[in-house]
């Protein structure tokens, strides 16, 4: 073994409580990383999964303006041929067309205003999970039958159930009065409050004639093989578009800016905190890294006075450190895995998170997801900045003076 | 007793005769402590934010309703008193504001298009004293009377609605018999507020106009009443109660917005979690030091032992050493903390991620707000964990035996 390895090797374990303190605050900060960083990427993509798989969908082919406005007339001309084309060339059947308006829906004896869509019945299921959250009752199953499938708050608040009827009072695509009498054959509940609450699903070719959509409707949903597929399906089906219509096709971070934001916003905190973390890491390491090299000074002078270059003193600092921070590293590493794998497969509960996460669709428990990164981004940050911190202990050497450094008591 | 003196003289020398590490841990738990009641601070204006928000749309710390309004929030569940009962409980009573509203689901239609919004019969006299809404900040003007013949809407709806000031719009509703109550209102105020789902959502009519076309006498669906802080409402909650019976319900804000109720507990639970980490993160330094203080003085402690100080002095000197050191890292934390919010109290801009903020429910501007209580939790926890954390050092310390110590090299 190199001298200099076995020099720094014997050195670290001079003081063995010092180092295992030192090491102890790596390695607790490294656990604390690895279970952190992993439960937020589990958290991200469970929240974006959710979000775009309730209703979304990936990307979306719309009239230009739509996302912003939301005006009945802003159409996608033709839709459920354009549906059909997009269908083919992705050859997937997770494509389907919707219309919406808004409407007041009015039971026997309650009134409120909600948002109406037109769907394609058998298509739905494959770019929505509502179809697939009906809790009484069927979805839809024609796609010109006057039949409506309701949110469940939304049944309730209305004080109707499955077999009562509806009448949908609104404005068709032209702003003239649209009316239509539909009888409810499903209730669904997503457990997402302002979707239960606030939402309604007809037949696309029912909502086509009720506000007089001459065949157009609003959106087309493509879900696409997860997310990283969405830029190819993007550009093909651009190239399906006619030149000369006013439409775009917007993707899911077009569609949901806030949801790409609040990732963005809450992983600038937690980076504060890591960051903090590791900082106060880097005290500890400072500080036993400076001490010990203090307490051998006069050591130092002697092997300094015998000939040996300070460049390769400050190189044995450095040495040790990198070896106590390998050793935080790997045992930090290992019990984050331990600790976090335990929480893969038996989930993370606080009280009062089933209802913060209820508003992203996520469920009440947890799961973090354990990868590559997430297991060594962290410990090797805390890493580099051990080594920087040790960078002031060893680079003092250079201006030690052999002399006065043997003089030293 | 008369030790006592001697005792912290002793630690306060000891604790300098290695400035350097002394220093650095001053530095470690400065930044520590720094870090926590800072963060603490953000947390903390931002749930402040979010509830001013709030409240500030539909202000009212304590709110009556019918029983069954929460669940169905219809026009048909009205409380059941007369304005002059109202009157003859509430006008004495003491509260600081107080106002009635009537408060309906309802449909808005221009003549391009419509959309479901909460329609707000309001008296403005009454409210003005209650709203945080800030009725010169509106275009056009707000509503003067409880008979004001107008109606003010956000001006996203505006956008959507494609309407404006002096242009007329629909608004449909149910009365108590579930007949369509509908009449048309001229715009006369488009009001901004912090969120556009915000904007969106409510629409303010007068109080009397709205009782006129819901057909509903003079009768309300809410009551609200204000107290001096949000944070501290149970004496008006108790008011209110105690005047009322079981035929209407009282509720605080909390319970009627559980989503920021949760969220403000959520985040008492995440400031005390963020507190003890951090000081963990710093503990192990902090009983670093400790150790190696004692390692150095072994065979002083040794001679003191020797010459008859009580091993219980030795102990207390250590604690004192490591009080000292802590309370000297605190003052300068929470001045650093104080140094750094103070500055940035009037807002920082976050909207960058304004949309995301939005999904959590909070405003693109973030006041960070600093607490005296978060500051004295912060330091009460660090002195409390960093005095059993010194317990041990301390202990070994004062259990040397005086020979050996000594003799030790």
């Amino acid at each position: 073994m190199n001298i200099v390895f076995r020099l720094a090797w014997r050195n670290l374990w001079r003081h063995p409580r010092r180092t295992w303190l030192t090491t102890g605050a790596m390695v607790f900060s490294n656990i604390l990383l690895v279970f952190m960083i992993s439960l937020q990427f589990g958290m991200y993509g469970l929240m974006i999964d959710n979000a775009l798989q309730i209703f979304t969908g990936h990307v979306q082919v719309q009239a230009v303006g739509y996302k912003d406005e939301q005006k009945m007339r802003q159409v996608v001309p033709d839709i459920a041929s354009l549906a059909n084309a997009i269908r083919e060339k992705l050859h997937s059947e997770t494509v389907a067309a919707r219309g919406r308006a808004f409407v007041l829906a009015s039971s026997e004896d309650r009134s409120f205003g909600i948002a109406v869509y037109g769907v394609q019945p058998e298509f739905e299921a494959q770019v929505s999970n509502i179809p697939g959250l009906i809790s009484t009752g069927r979805y839809l199953d024609s796609n010109s039958a006057a039949e409506i499938v309701v949110g469940s708050v939304l049944a309730r608040n209305l004080r109707v159930q499955v077999g009562d009827e509806l009448t949908l009072l609104g404005s068709g695509v032209d702003g003239s009065f649209a009316a239509g009498v539909v009888e409810i054959v499903g209730i669904f509940a997503s457990g997402v409050n302002d979707i239960d609450r606030n939402i309604a699903e007809i037949p696309l070719g029912l909502f086509q004639d009720t506000f007089f959509m001459e065949g157009s409707g609003h959106e087309i949903v493509i879900v696409g093989d997860g997310l990283a597929s969405v830029p190819r399906i993007q550009s093909e089906v651009q190239s399906l578009l006619p030149g000369d219509a006013d439409l775009v096709v917007l993707n899911w971070d077009q569609l949901q800016p806030g949801l790409k934001q609040a990732i963005q916003a809450d992983m600038s905190s937690s980076f504060f905190m890591y960051f903090v973390l590791v900082i106060l890491v880097s005290f500890s390491v400072l500080n036993t890294q400076l001490m010990s090299v203090l307490e051998r000074t006069r050591e130092f002078g002697i092997v300094m006075a015998l000939g040996l270059k300070p460049s390769r003193l400050g190189r044995l600092v450095l040495l040790e450190t990198a070896l106590m921070g390998l050793i935080g590293t790997v045992l930090g590493v290992i019990a984050g895995g331990i600790v976090t794998s335990w929480f893969t497969t038996n989930g993370l509960a606080f009280p009062g998170m089933d209802e913060m996460a209820a508003r992203f669709n996520l469920p009440a428990r947890m799961y973090p997801d354990v990868n590559i990164f997430s297991l060594f981004a962290g410990p090797s940050v805390v890493f580099l900045f051990t080594i920087l911190a040790a960078l002031y202990p060893a680079l003092r050497l250079r201006w030690q003076n052999p002399v006065a450094a043997m003089r030293v008591a | 007793m008369r030790l006592t003196p001697v005792l912290f003289r002793l630690a306060w020398r000891n604790l300098w005769r290695n400035h350097r590490r002394t220093i650095i841990m001053l530095g470690a738990v400065g930044v520590g402590v720094w870090a926590m009641i800072f963060m603490t601070a953000l947390t903390r204006g931002m749930v402040d934010q979010m509830v001013i928000d709030s409240i500030g749309v539909l202000p009212g710390h304590v709110q009556m309703h019918h029983p069954d309004f929460q669940d169905d929030p219809s026009i048909s569940n009205r409380i059941p008193f007369q304005e002059a009962e109202l009157q003859e409980r509430f006008a004495g009573a003491g509260f600081k504001a107080w106002a009635s509203r009537v408060r309906v689901p309802a449909v808005i239609s221009s003549e391009r298009e419509s959309r479901g919004v909460t329609l707000l019969g309001v008296d403005p006299d009454a409210e003005r004293d209650i709203s945080f809404f800030d009725y010169d900040a509106v275009d056009g003007r707000y509503l003067t009377d409880a008979s004001d013949q107008g109606i003010v809407i956000g001006k996203k709806l505006a956008e959507t609605l494609e309407t404006g000031i002096g242009k007329r719009v629909v608004l449909m509703s149910q009365d108590p018999d579930n007949d369509i109550a509908d009449r048309g209102f001229r715009v006369i105020g488009l009001y901004a507020a912090t969120t556009k789902s915000v904007e969106e959502s409510y629409a303010y009519i007068g109080k009397s106009t709205a009782q006129q076309m819901l057909n509903i006498g003079d009768e309300t669906t809410e009551v609200v009443f204000l107290g001096d802080d949000y944070r501290d409402i149970e004496g008006t909650y108790k008011a209110v109660s105690s005047v009322v019976d079981a035929s209407v319900s009282v509720l605080r804000w909390h319970e009627i917005d559980t989503y920021l109720g949760t969220m403000m507990r959520v985040m008492d639970g995440f400031v005390l979690i963020w507190v003890v980490v951090i000081f963990m993160a710093l503990s192990f330094g902090l009983v670093n030091t400790l150790v190696m203080a004692v390692f150095e003085r072994v065979r002083e402690i040794g001679l003191m032992l020797a010459l008859g100080m009580k091993p219980g002095s030795i102990l207390g000197q250590i604690l004192i050493e490591s009080m000292l050191l802590l309370t000297l890292g605190l003052a300068a934390g929470n001045a650093l903390a104080w140094a750094t919010v103070v500055p940035l109290e009037d807002g920082i801009d976050i909207s960058i991620v304004a949309e995301g903020m939005e999904m959590w429910g909070a405003s693109s501007m973030l006041y960070p707000k600093l607490y005296a209580s978060d500051m004295i939790l912060a330091t009460g926890v660090v002195l409390l964990l960093g005095f059993l954390a010194s317990l041990a050092p301390a202990w070994r310390a004062s259990r040397y035996k005086p020979v050996e110590a000594i003799t030790k090299v």
